[in-house]
């Protein structure tokens, strides 16, 4: 009897609990933010969200955080099929094509904004970051967010030993083969490493030397784009990985950003990657770094051009009540103020989203405080050309792993180089025909 | 002697089997005809647009080099995981069974591994062997052998056939030490005067009244390495290096979940399902002879 009454008890506070909690919430809409920034970067973005609902009391953002990138997408869908798909969801890069063929799912911010009646430039925000996220029509589909680009990272201390001028980072590809060679003199078992093989060798690699990876500028023209990444260029780059592979100058440490923790444990020398890993150097690498720009051939014409981008942006999704769309369009207003995309730049290494932004960085002094910061932005402010745009193509996530898979039977010794790049050519195609034709009716 | 139990009502037998009909008929029945009613339709991700393409998806799987050769790496990986996963649970059982003190230390621990997640299972390996970091992979170095998982197939294969091996180990283990335990000490004892040796003993008496067990558990395996490994192959492999240990099942999860296209991942659920049907009914027609009930 008395346990009888003990839950009853429990229960009956339960609920009045709720209650109190549910009653001032009723107030304010909530728009639900679907995210996938885990680690250090949750945090950043629960204080944009924190500070965006402490500025005003209509509106109440929940960020949620729904595990990687593509866990966050495969949720959303698997919601939007149940009928309960969030209002804001953030979509990596590759996704964007997807997204992009999804004109009944999503609503473009340029049509948000204009429906909220909340001012919206698009020539504020940096040029080759909300290029990517740009229709041909001239509608921006979704707001840029992070956005990050490849650099290299480089361990001054392993420099110093090999006898190198740790204040001269390799700046081409013929430099780089010295400098491997070097520091494996010196005893380097890892002179050089990378991440995101396909994102930083073909993808960003192709950008920078103003060479299309597919046709029709990229897939930004058109969804009959093919795949153009096994021309004499990129043979030429893969071959000499190949060489410096099998020379034990370059080491595969696996796929997407594994080999960030052959960096950062200082087995690795020299490693290209994402510049938002600059927060997890910064905080586990025990030596001191440096940050570059990405290696080139100087005899190809046109290069260096700029990188590509990486990184994720905000797509907000149809069906929700007129009120939804208000706050939403607020809070991509707050997301863009100068003061805040400054600060979210500074904070997590991602680039700087408007120009405003960048110009009150600098004015800060901040990039003169933190050397390398800047690199990735030098990289990416300038003029894009039809080639160096971006990359958008229909089923990106899978022609990412094909590149994987078929990379990894060079470094295995199993095809060579033109023998592999065919072959993911070819696989990759398919891909993109299907897509198209999935796409096109 | 009658062994049937005869039931006076015609509707209590019914309603005594409706529960375990019910949880089939929605857990196991609803999503096959789901899977069978998908894999002839061509979606975009959201669901949003549908056609119906007949044997499309089918057909494209069988024209594409890659997904044959994931039927090979799959027989490798599940004929490996069932048979070591078998034989080490048996001798770990047999073991287990003529421990005197600290018996349920030794079978609590054993037991242990099958409360993990199969993707915490996978983690736990890769850390091991993971250069340069593993524990593993730094003995072996140390020995002056070679490990890489990343660029070596058959290290690869290993990797994720140890991690689904341990997993697992801890259910079949615990089936033995059941069968085990259910036979007539009495029949042991007279071999054992009779001058039967242990071997002898555990391979004419031990072995032939555990078939019942040892049979199940086969089923149980080669279910569990077709149907549940995804998630430790996902964790460790990614099934690579290239496409070397990317099995039938990984290949299912990796285009329903990763690259979302539900057709074609429905269309390897349905030739996975007819794979497991067919090897199962063999098992019983063929396997099943051999069994001592």
């Amino acid at each position: 009897m008395k346990f009888k009454f003990f839950r009853f008890a429990a229960i009956a506070s339960m609920t009045v609990a709720t209650l109190i909690n549910a009653a001032p919430a009723s107030a304010t809409t909530e728009i639900v933010w679907w995210h996938a920034m885990s680690g250090a970067l949750e945090g950043w973005v629960n204080d944009l969200a924190k500070n965006f609902n402490e500025s005003q009391s209509e509106y109440k953002v929940v960020p949620v955080l729904k595990g990687s990138y593509d866990e966050a997408m495969t949720a959303a869908v698997a919601a939007f099929r149940a009928g309960n798909a969030p209002d804001v969801l953030q979509v990596f890069e590759v996704g964007t094509a997807t997204m992009m063929a999804s004109k009944n799912v999503v609503m473009p911010v340029t049509e948000v904004m204009k429906t909220a009646g909340v001012t919206f430039n698009p020539a504020s925000y940096i040029p080759a970051v909300v290029g990517y996220y740009t229709a041909p029509n001239g509608e921006i589909l979704s707001l840029p967010f992070n956005s990050s680009t490849t650099v290299l990272f480089y361990n001054k201390d392993a420099f110093k030993k090999a006898g190198l001028d740790p204040e001269k980072p390799p700046v081409t590809w013929a430099d780089m083969e010295n400098v491997m060679t070097k520091l494996k003199a010196s005893g380097s078992t890892c002179p050089y490493t990378t991440s995101w093989m396909s994102w930083v060798q073909l993808e960003s690699f192709s950008t920078w030397h103003d060479t299309e990876f597919a046709t029709l500028g990229n897939g930004m023209r058109g969804l009959n784009a093919r795949l153009t990444f096994n021309s004499p260029l990129h043979l030429r780059h893969i071959g000499n990985l190949e060489k410096w592979s099998k020379d034990a100058l370059f080491k595969y440490n696996g796929r997407a950003s594994a080999a960030t923790n052959n960096f950062v444990s200082g087995e690795c020398a020299i490693f290209t990657g994402s510049s938002g890993t600059y927060a997890d150097v910064k905080r586990s690498g025990k030596f001191d770094f440096g940050i570059s720009t990405l290696p080139y051939y100087a005899d190809v014409k046109g290069a260096p051009q700029n990188t590509v981008i990486g990184g994720a942006s905000l797509w907000v999704m149809r069906g929700k009540p007129a009120d939804h769309y208000k706050g939403i369009a607020l809070f991509f207003d707050y997301l863009s103020k100068p003061e805040v995309a400054a600060a979210s730049h500074q904070k997590t290494g991602y680039l700087p989203v408007t120009i405003a932004a960048y110009e009150l960085t600098e004015k800060s002094g901040f990039y003169k405080q933190n050397p390398g910061t800047d690199v990735a932005v030098t990289q990416m402010i300038r003029k894009t050309t039809d080639k160096s745009r971006g990359i958008r193509l229909g089923n990106f996530v899978q022609i990412r792993t094909i590149i994987d898979e078929e990379l990894e039977q060079i470094w295995s010794g199993k095809k060579n180089t033109k023998e592999a790049l065919d072959t993911a050519v070819k696989r990759g195609n398919e891909l993109l025909e299907r897509f198209e034709k999935a796409n096109s009716k | 002697m009658e062994k049937k139990v005869r039931f006076k009502s015609r509707w209590l037998p019914w309603v005594l089997i409706a529960p375990q009909m019910a949880v089939i008929l929605i857990f196991f029945f609803w999503p096959a005809a789901q899977a069978l009613y998908q894999s002839v339709l061509a979606q975009d991700i959201f669901g949003t647009t549908t056609e119906f393409v007949g044997l499309e998806n089918f057909q494209r799987l069988f024209h594409d080099a890659t997904y044959l050769e994931s039927f090979y790496t799959t027989a490798v990986f599940s004929a490996l995981v069932a048979t070591i996963g078998l034989s080490l649970a048996l001798l770990l059982a047999v073991m287990a069974n003529r421990v005197l003190v600290g018996t349920g230390i030794y079978r609590t621990l054993l037991i242990w591994p099958y409360a993990i997640a199969p993707a915490v299972a996978g983690v736990l390996w890769l850390f091991m062997f993971a250069s340069p970091m593993g524990v593993v992979s730094f003995a072996l170095k140390s020995l002056g052998l070679s490990w890489n998982q990343l660029l070596n197939a058959r290290d690869a294969m290993v990797l994720i056939v140890i991690a689904a091996v341990w997993k697992q180990i801890s259910y079949n283990f615990l089936f033995f030490l059941a069968g085990l335990q259910s036979i007539p000490k009495s029949l042991i004892e007279a071999a054992a005067i009779d001058g039967a040796s242990a071997w002898h003993r555990f391979r004419t008496i031990v072995f032939p009244l555990l078939s019942p067990t040892t049979f199940f558990l086969l089923v149980i395996n080669v279910v569990y390495a077709f149907f549940e490994t995804f998630a430790i192959i996902d964790a460790t492999t990614h099934g690579g290096p290239g496409k070397a240990t990317s099995t039938l099942v990984y290949q299912v999860y990796y285009d329903g979940f990763k690259a979302m296209d539900m057709g074609g991942s429905a269309a390897q659920s349905v030739i996975l399902m007819v794979v497991v049907i067919v090897l199962t009914v063999l098992q019983f027609r063929f396997v099943e002879r051999k069994v001592q009930y």
